[in-house]
C-alpha cells in the first residue's frame, strides 16, 4: 500500500499528488514513469514521475482526470492509500552532452511530464525556452514551476484567456524561424496530434526532436507488448524503449488508433463509476 | 472404505486409468471454472491400486523435483491421505498447481511401468487429490528450521522463485521473494488461464504456504530498475540471489499489419483476462476487445490456453492457426484435447503473411499461405516450406500471437557479470551457477520458454547448490 502525503487541485481537471514510495524515490530519474492501481480490482496505468524526493521518499505524479480510473484517484485524499504503485519504469532521458538551447513544449496535462525533463536540462547548465499552452487559463499547470527552470516561458490558450491566443505550435515556428538563435533540440510533451503537429513542423528544419509517449500499458516492464509503437519503421515498446522517441520516427498513426482501441470500454467503465457515485457505491 | 483382495486384484490389472470427472465442453467454454473436478476419495485409492509399488520406480526419475511417487501412492494405497501429502510435501512445494500443469505425460507417468501394456497410473491427477485434500482440510503449518543466518534474494515469484525461496527457507534462510507484479506466481498467475488453474482457490493458497515458511515476499519491486541485482548485495545485504524471471518477452511474426488494433501477443491477451480478471468487466475495470472470429497462431500450450480463454470471453469462432502438422504440434495432448472438445478449429500447415486492417485501423483478415513439410530442420522437425499460390483470406477480427517469448531482458541488461546465452538467456550450469559469484538462475531465464516442472525443478537444484554455497561463506 502506498500512502498519498499530498493532494493538489492544479486546476477543475488536474491533480497533483506526492506518494509515498521511498524505493522507487530512491532511483526515479526525468523521462521515466511509474505503473500504480488505486485499488484491488483496478487497472495498471501509467504515469510520468513529475517530480521526486529522495529524502521524503515520495514521487509526484499530476494527472488529468479524463477516465474512469484518474478521476477515482482524484477522489482519494491524503492518508489514503493507492494498492499498488511500481518504478521507476523506462528509461531515462538522455541529456544533451554539449551545452546547448532547448525547446520545451508542454501541451495540457503534458506539462506535467515535460516538466523534470526541462529541470533536469536547466540543472544541466542547459539554457531552455519553454512553450507551454492549455484549452484555457484555468487549466494551464505549473507555471511558475516551468517559469523557474525556463529562460524564457511562452504561454497560449486556445481561447486566449492568457498569453497568446493560439496553439503552442504558433509560437514554435516564431523560433523555428528566427535564424539567429539557433534551436539544440526540441522536446514536445502533450496530446497526441500536438505532438504529431510539432513532428511534422520541425522535420523540414532538422531540428532534433523527441516526444514522450504514454500509450496504453499493462505490465511496464516489456512482458506484454500492448505499447508497441513503430519508430523508424521498427516496433518498439514504449515501457521499455520508451517512453522518450525521437518524434521524426514516430508512426503517429497507428498510435493514434491504437490508443483508440478501448474508447467504447473507457465510456463504459466512466458511466459505470459516475453511475455508483452518485449511488453513493463509489468505494 | 477398505478394499478386498479381489477387488484390489482386479484394480491392478486394470488397463485404464480411472476417468477424472469434468465439466461437460458445452457447459464450461460459458465459464472461467475449473475443467476437471478431479478424483474422489474412493477412485483415489482405487488408481492408487494400479500402482505395483516397483522397488527401481522408473516414475522418479521423471520427476524434476524428485518426489517419492511410490512413497506417496503406497500412503494413498493405505487412506493415509495426511501422511501422503506431508511425503509429497517433502520434495514439491507446490502440488495443487504440479497436479494441475505438469506434462505428467511426458514427465513421472511416461516412465510408469504400467504404461507399457496400458495406461500409466495417473501420477497427477493422485498428486492433485492429495494437493486437494489437504487445502480443503486446512493446510499445517510447517516447522521453522533453526535460521543459517543467511540473507537469499529470490527474484521472480513463477514457478522456478516460489520453489527456490520455499526450500531455501525450509533450509532455515532468510529469503525475500521479489515480484515485479502486484500479484505473485509469475505465468502461473497471468499465463495459465483460471479454468486450467485457479488463482484464489489454489494458487494463492500454495502462495500462502510458501509465505508460511517464513518467505517475504514484495511485490511491486521490479530487479533492474527499483533496485538492481548489484544493490541487493551491496546495499540490502543479501548473500546470494535467485534469478527466476522467466521467459516474459513476447515474440512477434514481424509480418506487415501486426500493430493494428485487434492483434495481442498472447502475453498480453492472457494477462488482461487472467491477472487482470478482463472477463469480469466493468466489475474489474481492465478491458478486453474480441471480434466474433478469432485466430491464435501458434501451436504450443499457451496457444490453446488463447484460444479456450477467446471461447469463454465470448467469441464464437476460435481458429488455431499453425504452420506444422499435428504431429509438431508442442502443446501437450490434453490440452489439445480439451481445446477441440470446445470446438476450437485446427488450420493446421497454414501460416500466417499479412494482417489486413480496416479503414479505422482494426483487423479485418489475416493472409496466410497453405504449408507442407520438407526435410527436417535444425530442430530436427519436418520444416515447413509454403506452397506457391495457396495463399488465400481468414476473415478474422481478432488476432492472437502465441508463438513463443523470449527471456525478459531486464536484469541481464542491468547486472554486470552474466554471462548470455545466444537468446538472452542466462548462462547457468546445471547447479543453477551463473558465472557470477553468488548469482544463481533457474527457470525460463535459462532454458528459454519451458514448462512449470522444468523451471520448479531448475528453482529446487538452485535451492541445494545455493545453501552449500552459503555454507561456504
Amino acid at each position: 500500500m502506498f500512502k498519498i502525503v499530498t493532494k493538489k487541485v492544479l486546476s477543475e481537471v488536474n491533480k497533483l499528488m506526492e506518494i509515498e514510495a521511498p524505493l522507487v524515490a530512491r532511483k526515479a530519474q526525468p523521462g521515466q514513469f511509474i505503473i500504480l492501481r488505486v485499488r484491488e480490482n483496478g487497472e495498471r496505468i501509467p504515469l510520468t514521475i513529475a517530480d521526486s524526493d529522495k529524502e521524503k521518499g515520495t514521487i509526484t505524479i499530476i494527472f488529468q482526470e479524463v477516465g474512469k480510473t484518474t478521476k477515482e484517484l482524484g477522489t482519494l485524499e491524503v492518508g489514503e492509500y493507492l494498492s499498488d504503485f511500481v518504478g521507476p519504469l523506462g528509461r531515462p532521458m538522455e541529456l544533451p552532452t554539449a551545452p546547448g538551447r532547448v525547446v520545451a513544449v508542454g501541451g495540457g496535462v503534458g506539462i506535467a511530464p515535460i516538466y523534470p525533463k526541462v529541470k533536469a536540462f536547466h540543472d544541466a547548465g542547459m539554457e531552455v525556452v519553454s512553450i507551454i499552452g492549455a484549452r484555457t487559463a484555468d487549466l494551464l499547470i505549473l507555471e511558475d514551476e516551468m517559469r523557474a527552470v525556463s529562460k524564457e516561458l511562452h504561454i497560449c490558450t486556445d481561447d486566449g484567456t492568457k498569453g497568446h491566443h493560439g496553439f503552442v505550435s504558433d509560437i514554435l515556428q516564431k523560433m523555428l524561424d528566427d535564424k539567429s538563435q539557433k534551436i539544440d533540440e526540441i522536446i514536445a510533451v502533450g496530446p497526441l496530434p500536438m505532438m504529431r503537429v510539432i513532428a511534422n513542423q520541425t522535420r523540414p528544419y532538422g531540428v532534433k526532436t523527441l516526444v514522450s509517449l504514454n500509450p496504453i500499458m499493462v505490465d511496464g516492464t516489456g512482458m506484454c507488448g500492448c505499447c508497441r509503437v513503430s519508430v523508424g519503421g521498427e516496433t518498439k515498446f514504449s515501457c521499455v524503449d520508451g517512453p522518450v522517441f525521437d518524434a521524426h520516427e514516430v508512426d503517429f498513426d497507428e498510435l493514434t488508433r491504437r490508443s483508440r482501441t478501448y474508447l467504447d470500454e473507457e465510456k463504459i467503465a466512466l458511466e459505470k463509476f459516475e453511475h455508483d457515485c452518485r449511488c453513493g457505491g463509489g468505494k | 472404505m477398505s478394499l478386498d483382495k479381489e477387488t484390489i486384484k482386479e484394480l491392478r490389472k486394470l488397463k485404464e486409468k480411472h476417468p477424472m470427472p469434468e465439466q461437460d465442453p458445452r457447459e464450461r467454454i460459458k465459464n472461467f471454472d475449473e475443467v476437471p473436478f478431479g478424483y474422489d476419495q474412493e477412485t483415489a485409492v482405487k488408481e492408487a491400486m494400479r500402482c505395483l509399488q516397483c522397488k527401481d520406480a522408473k516414475c522418479v526419475e521423471g520427476c524434476p523435483v524428485e518426489v517419492d511417487i511410490p512413497g506417496f501412492i503406497k500412503l494413498i494405497q493405505e487412506e493415509k491421505f495426511d501422511e501422503g501429502i506431508k511425503k509429497l510435501k517433502e520434495k514439491n512445494n507446490l502440488p495443487a498447481v504440479c497436479g494441475r500443469v505438469c506434462p505428467q505425460e511426458s514427465q513421472c507417468e511416461s516412465f510408469c511401468v504400467r504404461g507399457k501394456k496400458g495406461q500409466p497410473v495417473a501420477i497427477g491427477r493422485l498428486e492433485r487429490f492429495l494437493a486437494d485434500y489437504e487445502l480443503a482440510k486446512g493446510v499445517e503449518k510447517p516447522e521453522k528450521p533453526a535460521p543459517s543466518g543467511k540473507r537469499v534474494a529470490v527474484v521472480g515469484s513463477g514457478p522456478a522463485g516460489l520453489t527456490a525461496a520455499g526450500d531455501l527457507a525450509r533450509m532455515g534462510h532468510e529469503v525475500v521473494l521479489y515480484e515485479a507484479f502486484h500479484a505473485t506466481g509469475g505465468v502461473l498467475r497471468y499465463g495459465i488461464p483460471e479454468f486450467r488453474l485457479p488463482k484464489e482457490k489454489i494458487l494463492q493458497r500454495e502462495v500462502d504456504y510458501i509465505a508460511s515458511l517464513g518467505v517475504d515476499i514484495r511485490t511491486n519491486v521490479v530487479i533492474g530498475k527499483t533496485i538492481t541485482v548489484d544493490e541487493l548485495f551491496d546495499e540490502e545485504g543479501f548473500h546470494a540471489v535467485f534469478i527466476g524471471t522467466g521467459a516474459g518477452l513476447p515474440q512477434f511474426l514481424g509480418i506487415p499489419g501486426e500493430n493494428c488494433n485487434g492483434v495481442y501477443s498472447a502475453n498480453e491477451f492472457l494477462t488482461r483476462t487472467n491477472l487482470m480478471k478482463a472477463y469480469k468487466f466493468p466489475e474489474w475495470d481492465t478491458p478486453i476487445k474480441l471480434a466474433k472470429k478469432v485466430a491464435v497462431v501458434g501451436a504450443g500450450n499457451v496457444a490453446m490456453d488463447s484460444a479456450r480463454t477467446a471461447l469463454r470471453l465470448g467469441a464464437e469462432e476460435v481458429h488455431i492457426v499453425y504452420r506444422r502438422s499435428d504431429k509438431e504440434m508442442p502443446a501437450r495432448a490434453e490440452e489439445i484435447e480439451h481445446a477441440k472438445e470446445e470446438g476450437v478449429i485446427f488450420n493446421l500447415l497454414t501460416n500466417p503473411v499479412k494482417i489486413i486492417a480496416d479503414e479505422n485501423g482494426w483487423v479485418k483478415g489475416m493472409e496466410c499461405i497453405k504449408m507442407e513439410l520438407g526435410e527436417p530442420d535444425e530442430s530436427g522437425r519436418a520444416r515447413p516450406v509454403p506452397i506457391k499460390g495457396s495463399e488465400f483470406i481468414f476473415d478474422v477480427g481478432t488476432v492472437v500471437i502465441a508463438i513463443g517469448n523470449s527471456p525478459n531482458p531486464l536484469i541481464p541488461q542491468t547486472t554486470s557479470g552474466l554471462e548470455l546465452g545466444k537468446k538472452g538467456t542466462i548462462k547457468a550450469d546445471s547447479d543453477g551457477a551463473t558465472t557470477r559469484k553468488g548469482i544463481f538462475a533457474g527457470g525460463d531465464i535459462v532454458t528459454g520458454a519451458a514448462t512449470v516442472i522444468l523451471a520448479m525443478g531448475a528453482g529446487k537444484v538452485a535451492a541445494r547448490a545455493i545453501d552449500r554455497y552459503l555454507s561456504t561463506l
